[in-house]
């Protein structure tokens, strides 16, 4: 049994594609079995939702009266990079404000920054763009302070270069002090054990080879519509993987663009982590074909069968020694408390699981309703036999060590 | 003779009583066990405190009598925290640092966070964790 994604998409156009949540295709494979739920089912749709630091917003302000080309830019105190053509920044959402006080007083709180100015203009609300720049022929102005919103920008498209991690992290804390970290707050002495993945609903848990997602594939991307446009940063198909071939740690990446103008607030937002900084949650949700049956052995994967790495963020995280504490699934997980080193440790999730399933949920009515067509991708992403690995920074000191 | 009863209350105190030993004489005129969990004078110098106090349900009436006569407004420490519904994002970050269990996953199958009111002691910390800014206090 197999189907292309043409013929796919004609059952989607005569709305009559079936599609279910890869929440809901584990109950439908263990009554009917892969073969049987193969034929039944045409997409199988996926969701995450989480701080993820690696995304930013390209904007086009149009040109001011007389030109500027803009050297410095500021929308509401936070820093965009402006070292583009006259009137392109690019606004990365995990920068803050140049006068926050950061860690100064520690922890800090980090209220406001690039996240949150991109949950503003995606809101409809109107900031302050301050710029300045050394003046030229051709583009006289030095300054400029003004207001705008996200209907008065020319282009305004997430342009995010990591996304959506094939698997994470769970961090612990086996220091005798409480420590601040993007993965939340950690209590000492294996107070709690902190998570942030989707699980079975997550999207590359369910393509764990990407043999169906690649550069040019239409997803759900803030409320609206969106591509990858690229593996993302860090991107490692090498990574160690199961028996069911899904990665046991942080692995594939996914770059990803799409037009800020469609999203909603709802599933884009500036995140305030105590201590850490600021980022940006978003909201991505990747459709898989069911083009065969293999395909539905792994969309259909289970909680019981995804693991993750237990990582010390007291030390061997910061100091980059590397090592793993156990090895945990996200059923024991998502139960609220797991088992390591004999102690029974109390979980919780940076990923919001019911923020999965909506998303996983809407994007599977817009294809019931025929408005989201599949795309066949473009190119493939490196993959499994690529050799590619995700290499840590050359270091000079380490040079010297081994001249 | 009642049984025991206990409230977790948050105390005004207007600029008058401050240098009053008002929970002194709860402890020793009316019987009663205080669990003070925070206490701060303001920039306008109103006090404000949140206690547990517990005790006969009788002299716990008393007591509370007593606060209502000198002056000191209170109301349940459940009313000060307010989650912001549409902020919330069900993630858990709170539940980890939450000491009386008031912000809880229910179910595990929806994953979906609970925020009970009447276990909340008004504490606080919930809200520089959460960080979509759904947890405030409203005193």
């Amino acid at each position: 049994m197999a189907r292309t994604i043409e013929e796919i998409n004609d059952r989607i156009r005569k709305k009559k594609a079936c599609v279910l949540t890869a929440e809901e295709i584990i109950p439908l494979v263990e009554e009917k079995g892969y073969e049987k739920a193969t034929r039944e089912v045409d997409v199988v749709t996926t969701g995450t939702f989480s701080p993820m630091c690696s995304s930013g917003a390209f904007l086009n302000f149009g040109h001011a009266k007389p030109r500027m080309k803009i050297q410095k830019a500021w929308l509401n105190g936070v820093a965009a990079y402006g070292g583009l053509a006259a009137c392109d920044v690019y606004i990365g959402a995990t920068e803050i404000p140049d006068n926050d006080p950061a860690n100064k007083i520690h922890p800090g709180r980090f209220s406001y920054g690039g996240g949150h100015v991109i949950e503003d203009l995606i809101a409809g609300r109107e900031l302050t763009l301050r710029a300045v720049s050394y003046g030229t022929d051709c583009y006289p102005r030095k300054e400029l302070s003004t207001k705008i919103r996200l209907k008065d920008l020319n282009q305004a498209y997430l342009a995010n270069p990591r996304n959506a991690y094939q698997n994470y992290n769970v961090a612990v804390n086996l220091s005798n002090r409480v420590i601040y970290t993007y993965l939340g707050i950690l209590q000492p002495k294996l107070g709690n054990a902190n998570y942030s993945s989707a699980g079975q609903l997550s999207p590359l848990m369910n393509d764990p080879y990407l043999r169906t997602i690649g550069i040019g594939t239409r997803i759900f991307l803030g409320g609206g519509i969106g591509y990858v446009f690229w593996e993302g940063t860090q991107h490692n198909p090498t990574a160690p993987r199961s028996d069911r071939g899904v990665p046991l740690e942080g692995a594939g990446t996914l770059a990803l663009t799409g037009d800020m103008k469609g999203m909603s607030d709802r599933y884009i937002r500036g995140v305030s982590m105590l201590g850490y900084g600021v980022s940006l949650a978003v909201g991505i949700g990747v459709p898989i074909p069911i083009i065969d049956e293999e395909m539905m052995r792994f969309v259909s994967v289970r909680d019981e069968d995804l693991y993750a790495p237990v990582v010390d963020y007291s030390k061997a995280y910061p100091e980059r020694e590397g090592g793993t504490v156990a090895r945990v699934s996200y059923k024991e997980l998502k139960s609220g408390t797991v088992t390591i080193k004999g102690k029974s440790i109390v979980t919780s999730s940076l990923s919001s699981y019911p923020m999965a399933v909506e998303i996983a949920e809407t994007l599977k009515d817009w294809i019931e309703k025929g408005s989201f067509l599949l795309t066949e991708k473009v190119a493939s992403l490196p993959d499994a036999d690529s050799g590619q690995t995700f290499k840590p920074m050359r270091m000079e000191s380490d040079d010297e060590v081994r001249a | 003779m009642t049984g025991t009863a206990s409230k977790n209350i948050i105390l005004h105190y207007p600029r008058k009583l401050i240098e009053q030993p008002v929970i002194s004489n709860l402890i020793k005129e009316y019987d009663l066990t205080v669990n003070i969990s925070r206490a701060r004078i303001g920039q306008d110098e109103e006090g404000t405190m949140v206690i547990e106090v517990s005790g006969a349900g009788d002299n716990l009436k008393a007591g509370l009598q007593y606060l209502k006569e000198i002056g000191v407004t209170f109301k349940p420490i459940s009313k000060i925290i307010k989650r912001i519904e549409e902020r919330c994002t069900h993630c858990s970050a709170c539940t980890v640092v939450c000491p009386s269990e008031a912000l809880v996953i229910g179910e595990r199958s929806s994953m979906e966070v609970q925020f009970i009111e009447d276990k909340c002691t008004g504490c606080g910390l919930c809200i520089p964790a959460c960080p979509y800014k759904a947890m405030e206090m409203h005193e």
